[in-house]
């Protein structure tokens, strides 16, 4: 006899039944505060997230009282509004971001044709993969007096650091993203006869997207890194400097408010990039696709 | 009105009419099949084993067939299929498209696979069915654009042409799947057990389309699955395939049976023909 029977015994239950009345499509659709609203936008939250850490910054500041070693968020404001107002903090981030573009897009460049290159064929591949853990650890600063020996002292010796350290991090993360696409859609692209580089164009890179999006944010960082970094150990270009420059002339004459001025539009910069360009990219691309959340 | 009724409607007296895949011989097969496929055996290599999938398959799809491929998980279909479509060449034998010789994959064979993400996300439902016509560069945007929303319309998903693959249901892709596969026209339609992930009802639902869809278009189906309910509701010919590797265990006519004689004694001696076939040589776990 086994021990649960699948009959059962008798159930005190009875079956029930329901008629079901039409809904009122007006509790279906309730409208939400404008204050959860306001809540939802990422901006805000984050804006709120900026204050607070700039009201602490200023308690900080005002309890330490040594404006030399930490100026407060006020005097950095004061200073940043006079590095402004006089052009001359304006020129330096021009002629930064002038660099760092055209570092960042032929990093990009170079990266994406890599890895092109690499799921195309099998040498490719291994090209790929061997530069990549040949170079990808090897800091760009450290290339820089190799690059003030080849290319002078000039912005090619920044553009070849910029692209350095561009160039691997991506495309060590586009590689990983082409890799990562699904064996049905690979097959879908190659079922309608697409082949080489359309079949990369219309099939890996988009399905990849999210990768590529990551590669390119990364990239970003490095580069600005680098460049901050490359500016502050051999200075001026051809007589006019980036922010790195600002930033360590500054220091040199302490006028420590100026310095955290210059970092300020670094961050801000940072900021603005990821939060309207990266950002309006994502929404417009993977996330309506439903690739990421 | 019953898929049954049309379905022999179709299949009976009615076919003369439908000159696409009545050729003037109506009695004997024409010469050159839609598709022959001659002693094939298909090998994986991984890094220690070439792995036999297939061996020495042969069977011929005539133009307008709904041919069946059946056999137990492993047998090799998925294999096969891919072979047709041209992601894996014979170790031997051959495959003939209308008599020629496939190399690698094109779009005179469109695949309808299992798998959901089979819909590249970034394009609409639209845009979707309209992919292979414009990348195989078979129609230019306009006349692509229009087919799509007309082949969009036969599946029913007409109101959601401009909808993310995303946003739909499991039933919703595979349909969509299939208007992209329908719309490129292929000499041979290639399914891979494309209803298996959906449950139980979506999939009955899907048959009869497929058979609606059929009996309005005329198109040349293969169809993969393991269920030998579907290969009788889908199919006008089996073929069995042995436990891997996958040989050919036989092959039937089922035009007779159909979701609505699932009942009939016919059908049911068919099924289990068809399950003795398959498993008689099965030894009880
Ligand atoms: N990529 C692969 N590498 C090595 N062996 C493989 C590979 N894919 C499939 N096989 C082997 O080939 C045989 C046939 O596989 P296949 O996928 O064609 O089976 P199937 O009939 O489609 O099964 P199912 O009904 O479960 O989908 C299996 O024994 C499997 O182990
Ligand atoms: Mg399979």
């Amino acid at each position: 006899m086994s021990v649960h029977d699948l009959r059962g015994p008798v159930d005190p239950r009875v079956d029930r039944f329901f008629d079901l009345p039409p809904v009122d499509v007006r509790e279906l659709k309730v409208a939400r505060s404008v204050g959860q609203r306001l809540w939802d936008q990422s901006v805000v939250r984050k804006t709120v997230i900026l204050l607070l850490l700039v009201v602490a910054w200023e308690v900080v500041a005002r309890v330490q009282n040594n404006p030399l070693m930490l100026p407060s968020a006020m005097e950095t404001a004061s200073a940043l509004w006079h590095g402004l107002a006089s052009g001359v903090l304006l020129a330096r981030v021009s002629a930064s971001l002038s660099v760092l573009l055209k570092g960042f897009a032929l990093g990009a460049f170079l990266a994406l044709a890599l890895t092109t290159l690499a799921v195309s064929t099998r040498i490719g591949r291994d090209l790929l993969t061997t530069l990549t853990s040949m170079f990808s650890p090897l800091p760009a600063i450290a290339l820089l007096p190799l690059a003030l020996l080849w290319f002078g002292l000039g912005e090619a010796s920044l553009i070849f650091v910029l692209v350095h350290s561009v160039l691997w991090a991506m495309a060590i993360n586009i590689h990983a993203g082409f890799q990562g696409v699904s064996e049905t859609l690979r097959m879908a692209g190659r079922n309608y006869g697409l082949k080489g580089l359309r079949y990369v164009a219309f099939i890996l890179i988009p399905a990849a997207l999210p990768a590529l999006l990551a590669g390119l944010k990364i990239g970003w960082a490095f580069a600005w890194r680098t460049l901050i970094a490359a500016e502050l150990v051999f200075g001026a270009s051809s007589g006019k400097g980036g922010l790195g420059w600002y930033i360590f002339q500054n220091r040199n004459e302490l006028y420590t408010d100026n310095v955290f001025a210059g970092l300020v539009v670094v961050i801000v910069i940072g900021l603005l990039v990821e939060n309207i360009i990266f950002d309006s990219v994502e929404r417009l691309t993977v996330k309506r696709w439903g690739m990421v959340r | 009105m019953s898929i049954a009724l049309r379905k022999r409607h179709v299949l009976g007296e009615a076919s003369l009419d439908r000159g696409a895949y009545s050729p003037t011989n109506t009695s004997s097969a024409p010469a050159t099949p839609r598709l022959a496929v001659d002693n094939v055996t298909l090998e994986y290599r991984t890094r220690q084993h070439v792995v036999k999938a297939t061996q020495q398959v042969s069977f011929n799809v005539q133009e307008g067939d709904r041919f069946v491929l059946l056999g137990p998980s492993g047998c090799g279909k998925s294999t096969l299929l891919k072979a047709i479509a041209g992601f894996l060449t014979p170790a031997e034998g051959s495959i003939r498209l209308d008599g020629n010789t496939i190399h690698g994959p094109g779009p005179d064979r469109i695949v309808v696979f299992q798998e959901f993400d089979q819909l590249p996300p970034w394009k609409t439902v639209k845009q979707n069915v309209m992919f292979p016509l414009v990348a195989s560069r078979t129609l230019g945007r306009k006349a692509a654009e229009q087919r799509a929303l007309k082949t969009l319309e036969k599946v029913g998903l007409g109101r959601f042409a401009d909808a993310y693959p995303h946003t739909l249901s499991g039933g919703m892709k595979q349909r969509v799947a299939i208007a992209r596969a329908l719309a490129m026209r292929p000499r041979v339609l290639l399914m891979d057990e494309p209803f298996a992930a959906l449950d139980a009802l979506t999939r009955r639902k899907m048959q009869e389309e497929l058979l609606a869809l059929w009996e309005q278009e005329g198109f040349t189906l293969l169809f993969v699955t393991h269920s030998i309910e579907e290969a009788q509701i889908i199919g006008n010919r089996v073929l069995l395939l042995s436990p891997h590797p996958g040989r050919v265990r036989a092959e039937l006519g089922c035009a007779e049976d159909s979701l609505h004689s699932l009942g009939s004694e016919a059908t049911k001696a068919r099924t289990q023909t068809i399950h003795r076939l398959l498993f008689e040589n099965e030894v009880a776990p």
